[in-house]
């Protein structure tokens, strides 16, 4: 791996190769066995799938035509909008929480910890917050899931043991806290990733860029403001859009902890789909979900990459 | 959940924090042990709370599965066991076959980060040194197998797999994942490979070397240690992935860890420790990598090379 930071050249013109006397043509060859797998894995069942939103399947019977009939059904059904609120509730704690958290950890383990006392104690740290990252989702839904135990949990008893028993709760299994449960576990187990990226970025900047603002008096939270979020907003875009995505298609601490309920309480488009498939056995229904969170998270990456790009022009022009 | 499969600039885990900045100063205003006023350590011990508060459900998991369920019940979570028990974590452990599972894992994850990198290798030579036409097409194509939610995928996979036997196969789930990792793998590679020295290409060139000669002899090995990282990550993001093993692995024999561990929760004879065993056997082997790759994997690495 290149250890240079700087952008990779501007792209050349023309249809020469990088290797002199050869074609780029002739360089199909070496597609062909990553496009292969990628037609037979995912382009030919995406375009299945499609097919599928326009049948009434149970998964028996061969799929029936029925045209729109399953779009229409989607557009009035309140299970599936109230999925994709939760969605909202979901990127709350896989992007906006982490995000920002991530930034003032970040920064402070990097101007302050890493400087006053070391970088190798701000390493630990990272390492320390980066831990929930490298675990199974399934894993750490498990892990907080099995604090959340209703009668003998983690939490229940130590609350009792404080004299604060009146708190204590059927965290997973009532309406009121289990999404809010969720959204906990998710923020546990996400802080770590913008905290690694973002340290990362900070490496470009220069530390007399913060010498300087120091000695012009400006306090932390100023130069945090102007130096820190100004320069590792390309790694704040890149942590907002993969963190969406992520959050978007949230599956698996939504089916090992709740199974989408108690009620809808906490359903997600992507169980939505999973049971509709196979506890509905609603092939064709299922398939239409699934299909309209593809275009959503489409549409929410065409956005990002549209707004980003906006952003860096102006930057230039400036 | 898929939320490895994106940390796309984990590769980043870089090197130790302000120390390039370090290099490049006079070292005396960046080494610790400067001046530390008493906000100084108000941050540190903010930054110790939330270490704390981070690591602690993994303390509390790691504490109470040693615990036998009337020691748990008698003092509580926070205490530390009475004795070393272990029946909750050997219950677990012959109740799933966990070697089994955990070969599968391996086996699994394994042979998809082997094949993912393969054929980003060849992919990333055509696109960021053969420079194909239409190859931002390509690449953005690529990487929809990144983007799609996995649920678009299941039923038209299902069907395809048992109609070639596959179904309830391992190598289903190493198929499908050798192309989701590798697209991850085509994107960062091929814009690795679009700068690659010209100089060393032309001299491979000019010695009389082939594609496929300079592909293997030049351009492997130089690029080795970006093809490490990715091997490492796409084996993790393999052992963790869990909604395509559930549904393609349907029979015990052929569970991984994860799906194996989580079909088991909320099942009427785990009892309390037991059940933080069974999160406990989940977390080992991926503690273990961490540990392993730690290193390999922060050998300055920069964001640089991912976008």
């Amino acid at each position: 791996m290149t250890t240079q930071t700087t952008a990779p050249p501007k792209r050349r013109p023309g249809s020469e190769s990088l290797i002199p006397g050869t074609r780029s043509r002739t360089f199909w060859v070496y597609l062909i066995p990553g496009l292969a797998l990628l037609t037979l894995v995912i382009i030919v069942p995406l375009v299945w799938n499609v097919y599928l939103t326009f049948t009434s399947y149970r998964g028996i019977r061969p799929p029936e035509w029925i045209g729109l009939e399953n779009w229409v059904k989607l557009a009035g059904d309140s299970t599936f909008w109230t999925s994709f609120a939760n969605s909202i509730a979901m990127i709350l704690a896989m992007v906006v929480v982490p995000t920002l958290l991530g930034l003032v950890l970040a920064a402070v383990l990097f101007d302050l910890v890493g400087r006053k006392f070391g970088g190798k104690l701000a390493s630990f740290f990272r390492a320390t917050y980066y831990l929930p990252q490298i675990l199974p989702a399934v894993i750490a839904a498990i892990v907080i899931g099995w604090i959340l135990r209703p009668q003998d949990g983690a939490l229940n008893t130590i609350l009792e043991s404080v004299g604060l028993g009146g708190l204590a709760h059927n965290w997973l299994g009532s309406p009121d806290t289990a999404l809010i449960s969720l959204m906990v576990i998710l923020v546990w187990v996400q802080i770590g990733y913008p905290v690694v990226i973002f340290m990362a970025a900070l490496q470009r900047v220069d530390p007399e860029l913060y010498e300087a603002a120091e000695l012009d008096g400006a306090n932390w939270f100023q130069r945090f403001q102007a130096i820190t979020v100004s320069i590792i907003r390309p790694e704040i875009f890149v942590v907002v859009l993969t963190g969406t995505i992520a959050a978007l298609k949230v599956f698996g601490p939504v089916y090992t902890l709740t199974r989408g309920g108690p009620g809808d309480s906490t359903i997600v488009p992507a169980y939505y789909a999973y049971s509709e498939f196979f506890q509905s056995q609603q092939v064709g229904y299922g398939a239409t979900i699934a299909t309209a969170l593809t275009i959503v998270i489409a549409i929410v990456s065409v956005v990002f990459i549209v707004v980003q790009r906006r952003l860096e022009k102006q930057e230039e022009a400036r | 959940m898929t939320t490895s499969t994106l940390d796309t600039t984990a590769i980043v885990t870089g090197a130790e924090p302000g120390s390039r900045a370090a290099r490049k100063k006079k070292p005396v205003s960046r080494r610790p042990g400067a001046k530390k006023s008493a906000s100084d350590w108000v941050v540190l011990a903010f930054a110790v709370l939330i270490g704390l508060l981070i690591a602690a459900p993994i303390l509390l998991i790691l504490l109470n599965s040693f615990k036998s369920p009337s020691d748990y019940a008698s003092n509580g979570p926070l205490s530390v066991p009475q004795s070393l028990y272990t029946d909750g974590i050997v219950a677990f452990w012959e109740r799933v076959d966990f070697p089994v599972k955990l070969w599968n894992s391996i086996f699994i994850s394994g042979v998809v980060a082997l094949g993912a990198v393969a054929i980003s290798v060849l992919n990333a030579f055509a696109l960021g040194i053969g420079r194909v036409r239409g190859r931002t097409w390509i690449v953005v194509l690529i990487l929809l197998a990144n983007m799609l939610p996995q649920e678009v995928l299941l039923y038209p996979l299902y069907f395809m797999f048992k109609a070639a036997g596959l179904y309830d196969n391992t190598w289903s789930v190493i198929i499908i994942f050798i192309v989701i990792q590798s697209a991850f793998g085509t994107y960062l590679l091929a814009s690795v490979y679009g700068t690659f020295p010209k100089e060393v290409l032309e001299a491979a060139a000019l010695d009389g070397a082939g594609k496929w000669r300079i592909l293997t002899s030049v351009v492997f090995p130089i690029s080795r240690p970006t093809l490490s990282v990715l091997l490492i990550f796409f084996f993790i993001w393999t052992w963790n992935e869990f909604l395509i093993p559930l549904t393609f692995l349907v029979s015990n024999a052929n569970q991984t860890v994860p799906v194996a561990i989580a079909s088991l929760q909320g099942d009427r004879l785990m009892d309390v420790t037991t059940t933080s065993a069974s999160a406990l056997l989940g977390l080992i082997p991926t503690l273990v990598f961490f540990l392993i790759f730690q290193r390999t994997l922060t050998r300055g690495i920069t964001a640089g090379a991912v976008k």
